[in-house]
C-alpha cells in the first residue's frame, strides 16, 4: 500500500513508483495524510507513505512522532510505516529543505539516506527486517545516480571526509580538489543515521587521518552532521569538526539559496582544519 | 457541476455599472498581459526561477479587488493576479521574479510569495505551503476585526487546518472572506479524483453563508458585494488555468477561456471602444516593463 498526493498524475514521483495496485491518493491534507497512514501501519499493511518535499514532514510530524514513534515504548505495539522522505535543492524556502536530522532527535524511528541502488534495497530490507517507523531521506540528486559510490581510503590519508545524502557527491569532488592541492582524503560514506553505529569501516579511517569532517545537506546546528561529529569525536579523542547549512534561510534565489556545501566549500573547511593543527601540505 | 455558466447573472457586464465594467476589465488586462511579458521573458531566459501563473483564473482578482477594496489580503502561490489587480506595482513584481534587490521581497522570494505593503495594499507574502495563509488570515481577523480577505485554491481547500480555520472563523464571526479560485486540479489530480465532497457544504455546515459560481467577473463582483457584508462568507469559484502548474507552457486549450466570454460581453454591453482603449494602454505600459534592452541590463545578460 502506498499513500501520497499527486502519485500518478504528477510522474508517479519521479517515476520511482510504479502503476500498481493499492496505489491511494489522498487529498491535498498534509497532517491527516500522514494521520491516515499511521492509521494503516498499525493494521499491519506497512504502508509506504511519500512526502514530496521533506519540508512538508513539519506538518505530516504530529501524528509520525507522537503517535507512530511513541507507540512500542507506551503500549508495546507498533506502526511500521515507510515514510520516503525526498529532498531537492534550489527551490525555496519550503521546499529545499533535508530534515532527517528531526527524526534523529525523537526516540523510536529508524533513519537511512541511501544515494545509491544498492543503497535502497539494503535501507527497504532494513525496514522490513523490523518493525520501527522507518524514514528514509531520500534526495532527488539520488535518482539519477546508478554508480555504487564506494568509501574511498587513502594511504596515509590526512583527514577523513563523512557525507550524508547529496553530499556524497560533492565530498568526492572535494577529495579530487584537496588532492591537487597534496592532501590526501578518505571519503567515508554515511547511509544509516538512526541508529548510528560505529563501525570499524567508520572509526579506523578516522583513527588513521586523526581528523575529520561530518558534511550534510541539512542545517549544522543541531543538526546529523553536529551530532555524528560529536560521536565520533567521543569515540574516538580526535577532532571532528561539522559542515551543514549556514544558519540562515534557503531563500529562491542565489545568492542566498544557502546551499548544500558543494565541493569547494567541503575543501575549505577540510584545508581550515588542517591548518589548525600546523601541519604542511606542499 | 463545474460550468463556465454555474450561478451566473445573466448581462452582467451591463447590469454593473459603466465605470465598474471597464475597471474591471483593467484589472483583468493588467494581469493577462503582464503575464504575456513575463511568459516571453521567460522563454527568452531573463526570469530563471520558478512562476505560477494567474491567466485564465485573472478575472477572479480583478472583480474582487474592485467589489471589496482595501482588504488585509492573504494569497496562495498564485498570486500575480491578486498582487497586481489589488494596485501592486508591476515593476516590482518583475523585478521580484528576475531575483533582483528592488522586488516584492528583494529578490528572495519569488513568484509564489509576493507581498505588498504600500500604497494602501496590504498583502501579506505566502512561503509556500499551500493553505498556510488562510489560518494566518483567521488570526489576523480575529486579532484585528479587520476586513480580511484569504484566496487559495481547491487543493488548499483540502488541507486540516483550512477546514479547521473555516469552522472557527464561523464560531468567532471573523470578517473573513474566503474566496477558492477553484480550477479543478491540484497540479495536475483532478478535484474527483482526490475527493466527493464540496468546500462551500462544508463551509454552509459550519454556518457561514457559501456559494458556488463560476468566474463571470460582473457576477464575483455582484456577489462579493453582498457577501463580504456577511462574512465569515465563502466563494467557491470554478475556473481554469491556462498554464501550466509551474511555468509558462501549457496543456492545450483550457475548459473555458473566460478572457474571450469578457470581451464579448463588453461587446454586448455596447463598451467594446472604451474597452480596446483601456487595453491599448495597458499593452503599451505593460510593454515597457518588459523592454528587452531594459531586461538586458538588469538581468546582465
Ligand atoms: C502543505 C503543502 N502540501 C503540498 C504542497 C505541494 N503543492 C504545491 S502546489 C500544490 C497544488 C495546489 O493546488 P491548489 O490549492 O488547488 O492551487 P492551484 O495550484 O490549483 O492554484 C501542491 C500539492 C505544498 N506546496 N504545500
Ligand atoms: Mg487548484
Amino acid at each position: 500500500m502506498l499513500l501520497g498526493e499527486s502519485i500518478s498524475a504528477v510522474g508517479w514521483v519521479n517515476n520511482t513508483v510504479p502503476d500498481a495496485p493499492n496505489i491511494v491518493e489522498l487529498p491535498m491534507t498534509d497532517v491527516a495524510g500522514a494521520g491516515i497512514a499511521v492509521g494503516a501501519a498499525l493494521a499491519g499493511r506497512r504502508p509506504i507513505f511519500v512526502v514530496r518535499f521533506q519540508d512538508f514532514l513539519i506538518l505530516n510530524g504530529s501524528p509520525l512522532i507522537f503517535y507512530a514513534a511513541k507507540l512500542k515504548d507506551l503500549h508495546e505495539k507498533s506502526a511500521p510505516i515507510f515514510v520516503r522522505a525526498i529532498a531537492a535543492e534550489g527551490i525555496g524556502p519550503v521546499h529545499s529543505g533535508v530534515l532527517h536530522s528531526l527524526f534523529m532527535h525523537f526516540p523510536g524511528f529508524r533513519v537511512a539516506s541511501p544515494m545509491t541502488p544498492g543503497e535502497y534495497e539494503e535501507v527497504w530490507r532494513g525496514y522490513m527486517d523490523n518493525d520501527d517507523p522507518f524514514i528514509c531521506s531520500e534526495h532527488r540528486a539520488s535518482y539519477s545516480n546508478k554508480d555504487d559510490l564506494p568509501d574511498e581510503i587513502a594511504a596515509g590519508a590526512d583527514i577523513t571526509i563523512y557525507a550524508i545524502s547529496s553530499t556524497r557527491f560533492e565530498a568526492k569532488k572535494a577529495a579530487r580538489l584537496l588532492k591537487n592541492e597534496g592532501v590526501r582524503c578518505n571519503v567515508v560514506n554515511i547511509v544509516w543515521l538512526k541508529p548510528f553505529t560505529l563501525t570499524k569501516r567508520i572509526t579506523e579511517p578516522l583513527k588513521e587521518s586523526r581528523i575529520g569532517l561530518v558534511v550534510d545537506p541539512g542545517h549544522e546546528i543541531a543538526g546529523a552532521s553536529e551530532s555524528i561529529a560529536y560521536s565520533l569525536m567521543i569515540n574516538t579523542g580526535f577532532p571532528v569538526k561539522a559542515l551543514g547549512l549556514e544558519d540562515r534561510t534557503k531563500c529562491l534565489c542565489q545568492p542566498l539559496q544557502n546551499r548544500a556545501p558543494e565541493a569547494g566549500r567541503i575543501a575549505e573547511a577540510a584545508k581550515e582544519l588542517l591548518a589548525g593543527t600546523g601541519r604542511v601540505f606542499t | 457541476m463545474r460550468a463556465p455558466d454555474l450561478a451566473v447573472i445573466e448581462n452582467g457586464a451591463a447590469i454593473v455599472p459603466e465605470d465598474i465594467a471597464l475597471e474591471i476589465y483593467r484589472r483583468i488586462c493588467r494581469t493577462r498581459i503582464f503575464e504575456e511579458g513575463l511568459i516571453k521573458a521567460v522563454k527568452d531566459g531573463f526570469v530563471t526561477s520558478p512562476v505560477y501563473l494567474s491567466s485564465g483564473q485573472e478575472s477572479i482578482a480583478a472583480a474582487l479587488s474592485v467589489a471589496v477594496p482595501g482588504p488585509v489580503i492573504f494569497a496562495q502561490h498564485r498570486c500575480h493576479g491578486v498582487y497586481l489587480s489589488y494596485g501592486g506595482d508591476p515593476v516590482k513584481l518583475r523585478d521580484e521574479l528576475m531575483g533582483l534587490p528592488t522586488g516584492t521581497s528583494g529578490g528572495r522570494a519569488g513568484s509564489n510569495c509576493v507581498q505588498c505593503h504600500e500604497n494602501g495594499v496590504a498583502m501579506h507574502g505566502h512561503h509556500g505551503l499551500i493553505g498556510e495563509n488562510v489560518p494566518l488570515a483567521v488570526g489576523y481577523a480575529l486579532a484585528s476585526k479587520k476586513s480580511t480577505l484569504a484566496i487559495f485554491g481547491d487543493g488548499a481547500a483540502e488541507e486540516d487546518y483550512v477546514l479547521s480555520s473555516l469552522g472557527f472563523a464561523a464560531t468567532h464571526r471573523l470578517p473573513v472572506l474566503f474566496v477558492c479560485e477553484d480550477n479543478n486540479l491540484s497540479i495536475l489530480t483532478a478535484v474527483e479524483t482526490r475527493r466527493s465532497w464540496k468546500v462551500s457544504k462544508v463551509a454552509d455546515a459550519f454556518g457561514m453563508e457559501a456559494e458556488d459560481l463560476s468566474d463571470d467577473p460582473w457576477t464575483i463582483y455582484l456577489k462579493a458585494k453582498e457577501l463580504v457584508k456577511k462574512t465569515p462568507a465563502l466563494m467557491n469559484i470554478h475556473t481554469c488555468r491556462a498554464n501550466w502548474h509551474v511555468g509558462v507552457g501549457t496543456d492545450g486549450p483550457a475548459e473555458w477561456d473566460r478572457f474571450s466570454d469578457v470581451r464579448n460581453a463588453l461587446k454586448g454591453a455596447g463598451l467594446w471602444d472604451k474597452a480596446q482603449a483601456i487595453e491599448g494602454a495597458e499593452r503599451l505600459s505593460m510593454e515597457k516593463v518588459w523592454e528587452q534592452g531594459q531586461l538586458r541590463r538588469l538581468s546582465g545578460k
